[in-house]
């Protein structure tokens, strides 16, 4: 499944690159990329339903919160 | 400017009047006067710590959540160490104090960094701008009367009306109305293209003079304009190798500079057994140097200019990585027909045998293949350019394989192939020019020929020109056609080499070979293959980077290659270099200029020769810099 989020309020592109690299990290991601320019993110996970989609989704806002606490996916 | 930059703006403007007044006051010695030592000290540390946390609050308080998340090493966590510890220099009363340095490097820094933001935003917006292409809605009638709908609704079979003006929403065919359409956006071409009716039209472009009904043939998602914009907006996904080596020299810079600065506050006053206040200064310089913003920044968005700028002028890049390959071709290789040629036949040569003039012979073989439907029977019919008079024409007969017999004003006419005039037993003469050859005999005797071959594309040979011009070491031709054809074509444009009577098969293993010598000759040069991307797919995968042209609106194309070409013309290749070139030059002039002004100032920070103010530039001034720079990338129209 692949999905793409609008980023909000993201503002710093050397944590967006951290971001980055730990969503590609979470369990079930094949492939994510957090634009900085497009201000979004496109997370193409391998997971049977929308359910754990939804978990990698919640998952990769606390890795966001982390770098930057404002930026917020937009679901 | 957006609100949250106005109330920031207006905070670095109340920290400013602040800290200015702190300055007199404390200049002023008016303290000193008053308090006496060290009861001054303390009194402007007091001072100066009120425009340092108007100016700073915030970024104290990131730190400050950064740490408890568990993420130390961002920025504002070293500008809290950095100026925090300008102020705690304090405790060595034996220094000079450093309380306004602390608080104008907080000060300076939040200005680049409103800067930063702002540059950021308006590059953001003058990209999005740039790739607002995307119709908003489509009209379509509803109980006789016209009615805006959002293009997704739309579904292929329904009927839109385009007013002029308008942009056409989803690729359709025209089923009432003339008009002239703007490509420009697709294809950067400024010359509009005529709609009529059954005519094609692509989404994206404007129609500009009538109003037209289309009738949609593909859903929003499908349509042209709909594949553009995703596929500009994902080729940020596909990384250039220089985006991969910053990100992952950021990844050990900060780390590294932030150990370094520890190092060097302690072991230094260790050995030499004082001078701390000195020594600490030194790291904390380290530390507002430590952020690797402006090139982490600056990079991507370089690429992004350049592929975003690309688009607007008809080439589409898949990804950055391929406009970085792009940027190193010395290699390109080409498909003969669609690319270098129209890949339609036209007439480029009449010999007359003698008697008759050219425009007789060619009169007299239009006749004669009036009625034959053959591709090369209808452009001898074109290039005769008036009517066809069909009273003059009497009992034709198609000769399957040799040619057309007929009797044109009561004469016996022949036009076709040497076999036919043999079989019909007339003398005439081999012509072994480029191309297919039509023998015309008249009554019996031969009178001429016409030569009919694939048209060069009008800029081709421009095109093979600026290749060379802009640095590409060698140009190779690889065709299906005849070897005598395919050198006339070679010759006239300039080709360096060129391959015929290839089988599809064939091409990919002349590629490959290509690919080979160019790694054995142990060259950084890339292989770039241009074909019209119909039933080249293999070739275009196989070199490094595949060129489909001709693509507005060819899903085939669009799906195999790495770069589209919008329109046909070939000189587009060579601006696609150009581009690719520049680009890159500004990705290496932000590297050069980033690194090396943080490097200078790293190794003057460790000498004691650099402040606090030298470093707060490096960091956001050299942000703001390479951002102003990158964004050049996206002015791509002249080149």
């Amino acid at each position: 499944m692949r999905k793409a989020f609008k980023l909000q309020d993201l503002d710093c592109a050397n944590c967006a690159a951290k971001m980055e690299a730990d969503i590609n990290s979470i369990d079930g991601v094949s492939k994510a990329t957090v634009n900085f320019m497009t201000q979004k993110l496109m997370i193409d996970a391998d997971v049977p339903d929308a359910a754990s989609f939804g978990t990698i989704v919640d998952r990769a806002q606390q890795i966001c919160s982390k770098y930057e606490p404002d930026c917020l996916i937009l679901r | 400017m957006n609100a949250k930059q106005k109330r920031w703006r207006n905070r670095i403007i109340v920290a400013l009047v602040l800290f200015a007044l702190s300055y007199l006051v404390a200049e002023s010695g008016w303290l000193a006067s008053q308090l006496g030592y060290p009861g001054a000290l303390y009194a402007e540390f007091a001072l100066f710590l009120v425009p340092y946390l108007v100016a700073g609050y915030d970024v104290l308080v990131k730190a400050a959540r950064g740490i408890v998340r568990g993420n130390a090493m961002d920025e504002s966590f070293l500008m809290t160490v950095a100026t925090v510890g300008a102020f705690a220099l304090v405790l060595f009363p034996d220094t000079e104090p450093h309380m306004a340095e602390g608080a104008a490097v907080m000060l300076f820094y939040q200005v680049g960094e409103l800067f930063q933001s702002y540059a950021v935003g308006k590059s953001r917006k003058s990209i999005a701008d740039m790739m607002d292409i995307a119709p908003e809605f489509a009209n379509i009638m509803v109980d006789g009367e016209l009615t805006q709908v959002d293009p997704y609704e739309v579904s292929p079979g329904d009927e839109i009306i385009v007013k002029p003006g308008e942009r056409i929403p989803l690729d359709g065919v025209v089923v009432q109305g003339a008009s002239q359409v703007d490509t420009a956006a697709l294809t950067g071409e400024s010359v509009p293209r005529q709609a009529r009716e059954n005519d094609e039209v692509i989404s994206g472009c404007v129609n500009l003079t009538g109003a037209l009904t289309v009738r949609v043939t593909k859903p929003f998602e499908d349509s042209t304009v709909s594949r553009i914009l995703e596929l500009v907006e994902n080729a940020s996904e596909k990384k250039a190798r220089t985006e991969n080596f910053i990100t992952r020299f950021a990844r050990y810079y900060t780390p590294v500079v932030v150990g370094i600065a520890v190092l060097l506050a302690v072991i230094p006053p260790v050995i030499l057994g004082g001078g701390w206040a000195d020594w600490i200064q030194r790291g904390l310089v380290f530390l507002v140097v430590s952020c690797p913003c402006a090139l982490v920044i600056s990079v991507p968005l370089s690429f992004f200019g350049g592929i975003g700028g690309a688009s607007r002028v008809g080439i589409l890049v898949k990804g950055s990585n391929y406009l970085e390959a792009l940027a190193q071709v010395d290699t390109v290789v080409f498909d003969k027909t669609g690319t270098l040629t129209n890949g339609t036949f036209a007439v480029t040569a009449v010999r007359s045998a003698g008697a008759l003039t050219r425009e007789e012979l060619l009169d007299l073989a239009a006749h004669a293949e009036a009625y034959s439907n053959h591709p090369i029977a209808a452009s001898v019919r074109a290039a005769l350019g008036c009517a066809l008079d069909h009273a003059r024409i009497e009992g034709v007969e198609e000769v399957s394989g040799h040619g057309v017999k007929a009797l044109v004003d009561g004469q016996e006419v022949l036009v076709g192939n040497g076999k036919l005039m043999r079989a019909h037993g007339v003398a005439w003469e081999e012509n072994d020019v480029a191309g297919t050859v039509l023998y015309v005999a008249k009554a019996g005797a031969y009178a001429g020929c016409v030569v009919i071959a694939d048209e060069l594309k009008e800029d081709a040979a421009a095109a093979i020109a600026a290749l060379h011009e802009a640095g590409v070491r060698r140009t190779v031709m690889l065709t299906g056609d005849r070897a005598d054809v395919a050198r006339a074509v070679a010759s006239d444009l300039r080709i360096d080499e060129f391959h015929a009577e290839l089988l599809p098969q064939g091409k990919v293993e002349q590629v490959e070979r290509l690919l080979e010598a160019n790694a054995r000759a142990s060259a950084k040069g890339k292989l770039a293959f241009v074909g019209d991307g119909i039933n080249d797919a293999p070739v275009l995968t196989r070199a490094d980077v595949g060129i489909a042209m001709g693509a507005m609106g060819s899903d085939a194309a669009i799906e195999a290659a790495d770069i589209v070409l919008m329109d046909d013309r070939p000189s587009q290749i060579a601006r696609a270099i150009r581009v690719a070139r520049k680009t890159m030059s500004i990705v290496r002039q932000n590297i050069v200029f980033a690194l090396g002004l943080k490097f200078a100032v790293l190794i003057l920070a460790a000498f004691g020769i650099a402040n606090m103010w030298m470093a707060v530039f490096a960091d956001v001034g050299v942000a703001v810099l390479a951002i102003l720079n990158a964004m050049r990338a996206m002015s791509v129209k002249k080149l």
